[in-house]
């Protein structure tokens, strides 16, 4: 290879690496034993894997696949809610010309610059006036609305949905709803499982406002889980095993729904990315 | 942690007088003059019930403060009052808080330059027609998005204990290097999105462009620093400045850090101090001005940065 093939290719690879450590590390660390973790050489395979899964599937009578379950709750329900919340509001911005429109696209828009804090905690203060902190809805609830979903349902809607299309759909006597149903949603079906994918994403990784909202571990994600167990096990190693199997389990469904959506990822973050 | 595309109302503008020429002129019934408010309805509730309310509450906090009268004992001892500008006045003075914004500005530099530039550099080698494995690479670097900021801290922390790092000699947790190892969560966390925005940028210019600079001569470095880059302006703008608003509000990696370390104090990062005095001391009215003085500074450096680049990177329309 040319010096000017193998460069870029070599910093590439470098990256790549760089990005794989951690992840190859947790999978390597996740099958030692407790007294292989400290001893074994990094990234020598141990023989404690099924152990370690036995002992964190009886951890506090297997509270790690509720949270699994939690999560995948939260991030899926979360996700479709707001998938649907998103679609339909964009549609409507993009298809229909009406007083107000701009108006209300901009303010809905600008949630996004505001700080999640700002929002979190006087969140938690009027859920537990009206006693909903520390309950599902507490988390679910305020991660339907996301202003990028909007944003992007609205370019999507723009540009799949021909205004001829609706128009003969009208012609044809079909009520605003039916056009909605069966010419607009389907059209932007692609569009909508990206959107579908970031908030899932989101929804999975956030970190703050479950953190905040709840206070019963029956009720926490993953990562807020995984936090507690860290900040529990911090002065004991013997519960580093865990913490390490629990990590590795934690990030493998992400993982596999990444990979396995590729085509989603790659093809229409274009569409909300930067073409003015 | 990472930058996630949350948002790109910079752009939004630009779009409007495209769709709105798109949209229906033609009058219609009564159904349809209502029908974009129903649609819009779920997402204007939602709105007004976990934005807009939340924001006004901490606006009314923020002005508020507990009176005790006598011992404070008993019910009614303890009063909500008007407090005025006090509580701003004091999270604008804090001297723990400007500890905090300072740690966050060397921080949030190392951030923003190492993870950008990464960005970039990655996104333009991926571009380029030379590179082997690409594909390799792109999945791999964007690897790090699907895994959570509390799990990224997580195995880098556990990376970084002496007793099980790799790396000898070096005591990444001790106070002076705990910064960059922060940093470091952070960079891993969100290059591979940044740079997947960039790709994707890159990948949506005319490849003409490319041949007719070729024709003349112009070497792949020149075609990177004369085309591309100037064409990826507007998207550089858009990551730096949601990259710049996550970052000053940074929390879950040094949270999930400190059981780790002692060098990470309670109030590490302003974020931090809010959480500490809403859920720990108690101190909501305080808690609330803070919170407020953090998305004024957000905002002024999102639009400040703004501002700024607009005449070079969109051209002062």
């Amino acid at each position: 290879m040319t010096p000017q093939r193998l460069i870029p290719t070599g910093i590439l690879l470098i990256g790549a690496l760089y990005c794989l450590l951690p992840v190859s590390w947790v999978l390597v660390s996740a099958t030692k034993s407790p007294g292989e973790l400290f001893t074994l050489g990094t990234f020598t395979p141990g023989t404690g894997l099924l152990d370690n899964l036995a002992e964190l599937n009886s951890y506090r009578n297997g509270v790690f696949w509720k949270w699994m379950a939690n999560t995948a709750f939260y991030a899926g329900g979360g996700a479709l809610l707001s998938t649907v919340v998103s679609a339909v509001a964009g549609f409507a911005l993009a298809k229909y010309r009406f007083r107000g429109r701009n108006l209300i696209f901009n303010v809905l828009i600008g949630g996004v610059l505001v700080p999640s804090v700002v929002l979190a905690v006087p969140q938690y203060l009027l859920f537990a006036k009206i006693g909903l902190a520390d309950t599902y809805w507490a988390v679910l609830l305020p991660q339907i609305l996301h202003p990028y979903g909007i944003y992007l349902a609205r370019i999507y809607a723009g540009a799949a949905v021909p205004d001829s299309l609706l128009e003969a759909g009208r012609i044809d006597g079909g009520s605003e709803w039916r056009l909605l149903g069966r010419v607009g949603v389907p059209l932007m079906v692609p569009g909508m499982v990206t959107i579908f994918l970031f908030q899932f994403v989101a929804i999975w990784n956030n970190f703050l406002l479950p953190f905040i909202m709840l206070g019963d571990d029956g009720k926490f994600p993953l990562t807020v889980g995984l936090y507690t167990l860290l900040a529990a096990g911090a002065n004991q190693p013997s519960l580093y095993n865990l913490i390490v199997t629990g990590a590795l389990l934690s990030i493998i469904p992400l993982i596999a729904l990444f990979l396995t959506m590729q085509r989603y990822w790659r093809t229409d973050l274009s569409g909300g990315a930067v073409k003015g | 942690m990472s930058i996630r595309p949350d948002g790109a109302s910079q752009i939004a503008s630009s779009k409007d007088s495209r769709t709105s020429r798109s949209g229906s002129t033609r009058e219609g019934g009564v159904s349809r003059g209502a029908a974009p408010y129903l649609f819009l309805a779920p997402a204007i509730v939602l709105f007004v019930l976990f934005f807009a309310l939340p924001i006004a509450y901490t606006v009314f906090l923020s002005f508020r403060r507990t009176q005790v009268s006598g011992l404070g004992l008993g019910r009614g001892a303890r009063q909500e009052v008007w407090a005025g500008g006090a509580n701003l006045q004091a999270a604008v003075s804090d001297g723990e808080l400007w500890a905090g914004w300072l740690r966050v500005l060397g921080y949030g530099a190392l951030v923003l330059v190492v993870m950008l530039g990464l960005a970039l550099l990655f996104a333009l080698f991926l571009d380029s027609a030379h590179v082997r494995l690409a594909r390799f690479s792109r999945i791999a670097i964007f690897l790090p998005y699907a895994v959570p900021g509390v799990v990224a801290s997580l195995l880098w922390g556990f990376l970084y204990l002496p007793s099980l790092t790799p790396i000898g000699g070096i005591d990444f947790l001790g106070a002076t290097a705990v910064t960059y190892s922060m940093a470091n969560v952070a960079v891993w966390g969100g290059t591979g999105f940044n740079m997947l925005v960039l790709y994707t940028n890159l990948r949506a210019i005319p490849r003409s462009y490319y041949e007719a600079a070729r024709i003349d001569g112009a070497s792949e470095l020149a075609i990177a620093l004369r085309i591309k880059l100037p064409m990826l302006v507007p998207a550089i703008v858009l990551t730096t400045v949601f990259s710049l608003i996550a970052t000053i509000q940074v929390f879950t990696e040094p949270t999930t850090l400190r059981p780790l370390t002692n060098t990470i104090s309670s109030t590490w990062s302003p974020l931090m101090k809010v959480y500490r005095d809403a859920f720990v001391t108690g101190d909501l009215y305080s808690a609330a001005a803070t919170s407020l003085v953090i998305a004024a500074v957000s905002m002024v450096v999102s639009f400040g940065f703004l501002r700024v680049v607009r005449g070079r990177a969109f051209g002062e329309a």
